[in-house]
């Protein structure tokens, strides 16, 4: 095996495990701040208790992210240190000012968060948790502001060789950022609504649950936000393609397996299966008129196949291959719309069956079977909106300056990437499965269970580290 | 080389000098989890003395990678790429100790124990190889015309980088010890400060011979010999305060000093480095200079004003956060079981 390969194999391993974390903890952060929010609101003790609980589980996934995305920043100079020269003048900043104004903040608040309840007001209290929504947004901004120029350069020139930034505003300013990260953000939205609601309905599904209450009112809030976020993650994805269409039209042609240039009106292709090898489609089914829609937001307009940007890239940028994986990117991108889309449908239909008048939700165990097997659909799509993002920019990692071949770092052997990668991999899955278990295990212990156990410790007369009459 | 240059060959020593003075004593808790505490209680207890601040800690160590990439590109992609399993190595002990902070709280009683060791041990093999990696570092590693290292088992693991990955190890559990003694009450507290007293004796023998070595294998003296040798003194300077607080229970100056000593090591590598920021064993015409491995003045001059005006706000909020949780982590007495 190459090291080329060897080194992609482990990017993609690498952040597809952290991206599992990274909107489950935004998402679930957020919706936990709301929960809190309304129990200052309220003072209703069942929104504290939610906020705990669903607390608990939102920290797990917090502290996988943390430690799965130290290795992301080192990994640029590890495997990719060809790439860190060329373009470490622009891409280092971003890395820079997120860990300063982004980690920082989400780090010490969510010390504060945790650690605080019996020390400060509600009031400051939920304040943190908020804090720390806004510091993982911001950090969300700062590392797509860095992705966002490797997708689409501005800003910069080329000086012996190397990119050099010119303007930090134009790193910014740049389209792509802001398509980048009202997608992610509103992603990460439905993330956090769709667990909740997912595994508030795992719950009601056993046959002794003993605060259905508690999961219904937690699944209300979820649907909610979910409805929100997958409202908001379709229309960012709808304005992203048509961006796309023009910055990079390769990637838009394959994930639409399109190989010729379509006629005009364009048509949709619904499913298909492409002969990559010979560059031609084998079958598919089409749709009329919807390409040019999704395209160009009216009902004609001939969209670009593959092979005429091939040629039309060969002679700008030189004799190469410019077809991206197109299997993987046509039935990546299906897969990412296709459950954003369910996610819509099944977040409507829930809070229709869940409304007072009839919940009839409650009472179809089917209906809580399809919203629970909803609670993978999310990561589903994020991780195949990332595999369309990056592979997609195939043969570049840098687009139209750096390509993927010219990245790695030429001084590391194919062993030392067999160890890391088999290294990371064995600590990967011996943290996913504690944490999958720990998750189990705090659904099973259910909301009432802190309570239990301070009652139990109280009795006990253990003390809270931190509580106000701890300290002398 | 410019003002600019100049600046952020300091802040990266500052960031890692922050780093160090921070997570040192993490570390160093996280290695007594299991070395010093006698029962569970002890081990929460002074686990909950770092429950709220370890990660912000942490953050120190990201910031100087992300500073170091964005103001030394070419010393980053060198230094990162040319220490891969070393690299992989920290990687590694960060992330089974960062996890284990939220798994021991969660698993049930009997796995408990597992992730107290995976604390304990992720504690201790991220300084070690940091030690490591700054004193073969210092050393002079085969870097090649292109910047390019590509190093050999003995070039990573030599007496002197061995005595440095264990000097860092020592002074991070002292470190640690010191914040233990500091921040809690009961048994613990005491037992934290014998063992401190104890360590303080071998720490001296460590200190002769990491300075002996750094005499013969670097070039230190030879091109620095004023700050080198002041820098030594400093450290062991700081040592002997520490010591002697420790005696007498001056529980802050412990501390403070057994920190200090990290920013002092720190400015003794990159004093010692100066002006170079990776030093080749091949050819002196291939050492990294801050003159040829930094970024652009423009880049610099952005990054910069970021820091001037955010890394304020962020020392205030942080300060705060020591301020809010100052008081001293009660002792629970094990409880006769029901
Ligand atoms: C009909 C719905 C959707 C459409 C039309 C859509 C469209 C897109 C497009 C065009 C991209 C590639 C952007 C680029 O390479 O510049 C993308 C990426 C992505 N998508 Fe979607 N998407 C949809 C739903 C979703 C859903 C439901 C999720 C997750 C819950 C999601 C998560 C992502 C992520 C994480 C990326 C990578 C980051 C980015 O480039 O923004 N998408 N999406």
């Amino acid at each position: 095996m190459s090291i080329v390969a060897l080194g992609r194999f482990q990017f993609a391993m690498t952040t597809i495990y952290h991206y599992f974390f990274v909107p489950f903890s935004i998402g679930t952060g957020l919706v936990v701040a709301i929960m809190e929010t309304m129990y200052v609101i309220t003072k209703k003790d069942e929104y504290l208790k939610m906020t705990k609980f669903w607390g608990n589980i939102f920290l797990l996934s917090f502290a996988v992210g943390v430690v799965t995305g130290i290795i992301q920043e080192f990994q640029f100079g590890m495997n990719w240190s060809a790439y860190s020269r060329f373009v470490g003048d622009i891409f280092g900043a971003p890395l820079a000012v997120e860990a300063l104004l982004a980690f920082f903040m989400e780090s010490t608040f969510l010390g504060l968060w945790i650690f605080t309840w019996k020390m400060v007001s509600p009031k400051l209290h939920v304040t943190f948790m908020w804090i720390v929504t806004l510091a993982s947004s911001l950090s969300a901004l700062w590392i797509l502001a860095a992705n966002s120029f490797m997708q689409h350069p501005t800003g910069y020139t080329i000086k012996n060789g190397h990119a050099v930034m010119t303007s930090f505003s134009a790193l910014l300013k740049n389209p792509q950022l802001w398509y980048e990260f009202g997608h992610v953000i509103a992603a990460a939205i439905v993330t956090g609504g769709i667990i909740i609601t997912g595994l508030s309905a795992f719950q009601l599904l056993k046959k002794k649950e003993g605060n259905p209450d508690f999961y219904k009112k937690s699944m209300h809030i979820g649907l909610l936000v979910a409805l929100f976020g997958s409202i908001a993650v379709l229309t960012a994805g709808d304005l992203q393609m048509k961006a796309l269409v023009k910055e990079q039209p390769m990637k838009f042609a394959a994930t639409e397996g399109l190989y010729k240039n379509s006629g005009d009106p364009a048509s949709w292709t619904l499913v298909a299966w492409a002969n990559e090898n010979g560059h031609k489609r084998v079958w598919g089914i089409e749709v009329p008129y919807v390409l040019s829609i999704l395209a160009y937001d009216e009902p004609s307009g001939s969209v670009k196949g593959m092979n005429a940007i091939n040629k039309q890239l060969v002679k700008e940028y030189g004799n190469r291959n410019y077809y991206p994986p197109v299997n993987t990117l046509f039935w990546s991108f299906r897969i990412m719309a296709g459950f954003g889309t369910l996610m819509l449908l099944v977040s409507l239909l829930g809070l229709f069956f869940t409304r007072k008048k009839n919940q009839l939700l409650y009472r179809q165990k089917w209906m809580l079977w399809i919203l629970g097997l909803c609670t993978f659909t999310p990561f589903l799509a994020n991780t195949t909106g990332w595999l369309v993002t990056e592979l997609g920019r195939y043969p570049w990692t840098v687009y139209g300056l750096f390509t993927i071949k010219q990245s790695i770092s030429p001084n590391v052997s194919v062993a030392s990437l067999l160890i890391s990668n088999t290294v990371y991999f064995l600590l990967f899955t011996g943290i996913g499965a504690t944490m999958i278990s720990l998750v189990v295990r705090e659904l099973k212990k259910g909301p009432d269970y802190e309570e239990k156990l301070d009652e139990e410790e109280k009795r006990a007369a253990k003390i809270d580290p931190f509580d106000k009459e701890a300290f002398e | 080389m410019s003002g600019l240059q100049l600046l952020w060959f300091i802040l990266i020593a500052v960031l890692f000098s922050g780093f160090f003075f921070l997570e040192g004593f993490d570390f160093g808790v996280g290695m007594a989890v299991q070395s010093l505490t006698h029962n569970e209680n002890e081990k929460d207890q002074i686990v909950a003395t770092i429950g709220p601040v370890w990660d912000g800690n942490e953050v120190w160590l990201i910031t100087a990678g992300g500073a170091l990439f964005a103001s030394y590109p070419f010393w980053y992609a060198t230094l990162f790429s040319g220490y891969y399993l070393i690299l992989l190595m920290i990687l590694a002990g960060l992330i089974v100790r960062g996890v284990s902070f939220e798994f021991r709280k969660n698993v049930p009683a009997k796995r408990k124990q597992f992730w107290n060791w995976t604390l304990s041990i992720g504690s201790l093999i991220v300084p070690f190889f940091f030690g490591v990696m700054f004193i073969s570092m210092i050393e002079g590693m085969p870097i090649d015309a292109d910047g390019n290292m590509s190093a050999t088992f003995g070039d990573y693991i030599n007496l002197f980088s061995v005595v440095g990955g264990v000097a860092m190890v020592l002074l991070s559990y002292l470190h640690g010890l010191n914040y233990i003694a500091l921040k809690t009450t009961g048994p613990i507290r005491d037992r934290a400060k014998n063992y401190a007293k104890f360590l303080y004796g071998i720490l001296y023998i460590g200190l002769v011979a990491f300075a002996v070595l750094m005499y013969f294998e670097t070039d230190f003296f030879k091109m620095h010999f004023a700050t080198t040798l002041i820098l030594l003194v400093l450290m062991v300077v700081l040592t002997v305060i520490a010591n002697v607080a420790v005696m007498k229970a001056a529980e802050i100056t412990t501390f403070v000093a057994s920190g200090a000593t990290f920013v002092a090591l720190v400015a003794l590598i990159f004093t010692g480095m100066f002006p170079r920021v990776m030093i080749s064993s091949i050819s002196s015409k291939y050492d990294l200079l801050i003159t040829n491995s930094s970024s652009s003045p423009y880049t610099l001059k952005i990054m910069s004003y970021t820091a001037i005006m955010f890394l304020p706000l962020v020392l205030a909020y942080i300060g705060w956060t020591y301020y809010v949780f100052r008081r001293r982590v009660k002792h629970a007495p094990v409880l006769e079981t029901k």
